[in-house]
């Protein structure tokens, strides 16, 4: 028996005997495909071509394919080609191969790279419109669902809200301080190094305060908040809606936007401006220590200082934009949640898409909220 | 030795599984015959997936030996795709490649050939389990379930394995669809000399292709032989299996 696969050509006149030999198997696919090629030539040459399969010691679909093809090559326009020897064990394969490929269907037309940007560009305008009608339907039946808590206010569902509260605020905490205490401290840090040239260093801590209190605080904690809470919503709601829980709700007769995505967007909106909050006093303090340690302020210079730099303005521009921040958050994540289709990728995409939404949107609003407050003069 | 390997596909012996205190497999022996479609059943969660996938290398075992054509098998699975394919229950086709990619992967890995012969084996398999050429551009989420199991079929017999491990292959099937691939795994195994080793509920694939039936109970195999050995059974939870009132109907049914 041959260990390796051999095609012995004798070419007599016109006709060509081809002779194939040892295993005619995928474990040898380079060989076979040089073997075949190399007698190409030979086969286009010939009127009538015999394959003798009776050297063959092992076949696959694989090997009886290049063999097919090599029949196909040599039958074309007109001329013969036939299999002889074929041993039984092989010619149920062979009789299955030669069924194969005989319809190809016509590579799809290239698209034309224009239209194909038009298309994407319509699809993302349609997209955006949807994005925004899904928004404002969300916002229109929370609302709702609001004033029917007002109306029946025992039908606020207490047990969820409670347990919202406790994961996305008080398990949040940890986290939230220990990163607005960096924060806090590396502004302190920069500040203090490049205000040393001026002789400005005590206006770090003007720098510090304000920064932290009107933007730095309620942004870097609502983007926290949007990535940690607001995913996790998505991903919870998402994989209600694929496993029917949402549906199985609907058809008991309650409405999920009351049961489902009042309480945790409520629970959002309370706990954001305290974990805002809590972030502000954070950073506040992490700054404190840099000035001590790294630029040399006594703590009560540090404090009587900001005492003079914030006043309660600064405070209120922060945490007011805090619940507005939480809203879109919760509105971005519960939607984007109920918009997963059947799959698994669906949810991941839609997580995706949840978390990135709603940063955008709470840098946004942020921009907006700049803007009104210095229009007041706050 | 000789004979071993010329008789059998897979031997397992005194396989113990178990997961912390629990064992799943108690010392299971087990032979395939090469050639031969084994149907494996057992209760839901007796283990029957965790001894397909002990032998495919899935799960670390705690005793015992696997051969597989007369070769140990070990923990590693390199080169395994070439010993034998297999289709999981739900098809886990890669989501991100086309029908076509899928079928191509294994052939891409494990081999060195043009991307020509490559596209004509991929349709070659498309079409030898019964989809056309114009599903080969699809992707997995734009399959329907029988469709799937039929391109993860191909997918699994992509480069010619001598072994063919189907998990639950009629499950989420219609009848006639289940039917369908109960028959074109028929074929399969005839045309390709295959040795099948399925796990399976559906007693109509049991009758209809099996040749022979293992059943698995209390982590051993209880009994195995053909089907008719096996209705005869005496062991309890074979008789409780084939002798229920669904089975019971079923087989009346067909006869």
């Amino acid at each position: 028996m041959n260990s390796e696969p051999l095609l012995l050509a004798t070419p007599s006149g016109e006709e060509l005997k081809l002779c194939p030999e040892g295993p005619w198997i995928a474990a040898n696919v380079s060989m076979l495909e040089t073997l075949s090629r190399s007698v190409g030539a030979d086969v286009d040459r010939s009127r009538a071509v015999t394959l003798d399969m009776s050297g063959v010691s092992a076949l696959d679909t694989l090997g009886a394919w290049v063999l097919e093809k090599l029949s196909r090559r040599a039958s074309s326009s007109g001329r013969s080609a036939e299999f002889i020897g074929v041993a039984d064990h092989f010619s149920g394969l062979m009789e299955e191969v030669r069924q194969v490929n005989r319809h190809t269907p016509p590579p799809a037309p290239a698209p034309n790279p224009v239209l194909l940007r038009l298309n994407d560009l319509g699809k993302s305008t349609v997209g955006a419109r949807e994005d925004i009608t899904i928004f404002l339907q969300m916002l229109g039946a929370l609302f709702m669902a609001v004033i029917g808590v007002l109306r029946r206010p025992r039908s606020l569902r207490l047990t969820s809200l409670i347990y919202q509260l406790y994961r996305i605020g008080w398990q949040a905490i940890p986290i939230v301080v220990l990163i607005t205490f960096l924060i806090g401290a590396i502004i302190a840090q920069q500040g203090f190094f490049h205000f040393r040239r001026f002789g400005a260093e005590s206006y770090t801590v003007d720098m510090v305060g304000i920064l932290v209190l009107r933007e730095l605080g309620v942004l870097i904690v609502a983007i926290m908040v949007a990535g940690r809470s607001g995913s996790a919503y998505t991903a919870e709601l998402g994989s209600m809606k694929m496993r029917e829980e949402i549906d199985a709700l609907s058809t008991m007769g309650l409405d999920p936007v009351h049961v489902l995505i009042l309480p945790r967007v409520v629970a959002l909106v309370i706990a954001l401006p305290i974990l805002a909050f809590i972030g502000s006093i954070a950073a506040l303090y992490g700054g404190g220590l840099v000035a001590q340690f790294y630029g040399g302020m006594a703590p009560a210079i540090y404090i009587a200082r900001l005492h003079d730099a914030i006043s309660v303005a600064h405070f209120e521009v922060g945490i007011l934009k805090a619940p507005f921040m939480a809203l879109v958050i919760g509105i971005v994540a519960c939607s984007e949640g109920l918009r997963v289709k059947g799959s698994a990728e669906s949810l991941g995409r839609q997580t995706t898409t949840s978390v990135v939404k709603s940063i955008f949107l709470v840098i946004v609003l942020d921009g907006l909220f700049a803007i009104f407050f210095a229009s007041i003069g706050m | 030795m000789g004979e071993s390997q010329e008789q059998f596909a897979i031997r397992v012996r005194d396989l113990v599984v178990g997961f912390g205190r629990q064992t799943v497999l108690d010392h299971l022996s087990l032979d395939v015959r090469r050639g031969e479609i084994l149907g494996l059943v057992g209760a839901s969660g007796g283990g029957k997936s965790v001894l397909m996938r002990t032998i495919i290398g899935l799960i670390p075992r705690q005793g015992g030996t696997i051969e597989v054509t007369g070769r140990p098998i070990g923990g590693r699975t390199e080169g395994a795709a070439m010993t034998w394919g297999i289709l999981f229950q739900q098809g886990a086709l890669f989501s991100s490649l086309t029908v076509r990619q899928n079928i191509q992967f294994p052939l891409r890995e494990n081999l060195v050939l043009s991307q020509e012969l490559m596209d004509e084996i991929a349709i070659a398999k498309l079409e030898m389990v019964g989809l056309r050429a114009q599903d080969a551009d699809k992707y997995p989420a734009e399959l329907s379930g029988g469709m799937t199991k039929r391109v993860a079929l191909a997918r699994a017999l992509a480069l010619d394995p001598p072994i063919l491990f189907l998990d639950e292959p009629t499950s989420g099937l219609d009848p006639i669809a289940a039917g369908d691939f109960d028959a074109l795994i028929g074929t399969l195994q005839k045309t390709l000399g295959l040795t099948v080793f399925m796990v399976t509920h559906d007693l109509a694939s049991l009758t209809t292709v099996c040749d022979r039936v293992a059943a698995l109970a209390d982590g051993k195999i209880v009994a195995i032989g053909p089907m008719r050995e096996l209705l005869q059974s005496e062991h309890p939870w074979v008789r409780a299996y084939f002798h229920g009132k669904r089975s019971q109907m079923l087989q009346h049914e067909m006869r």
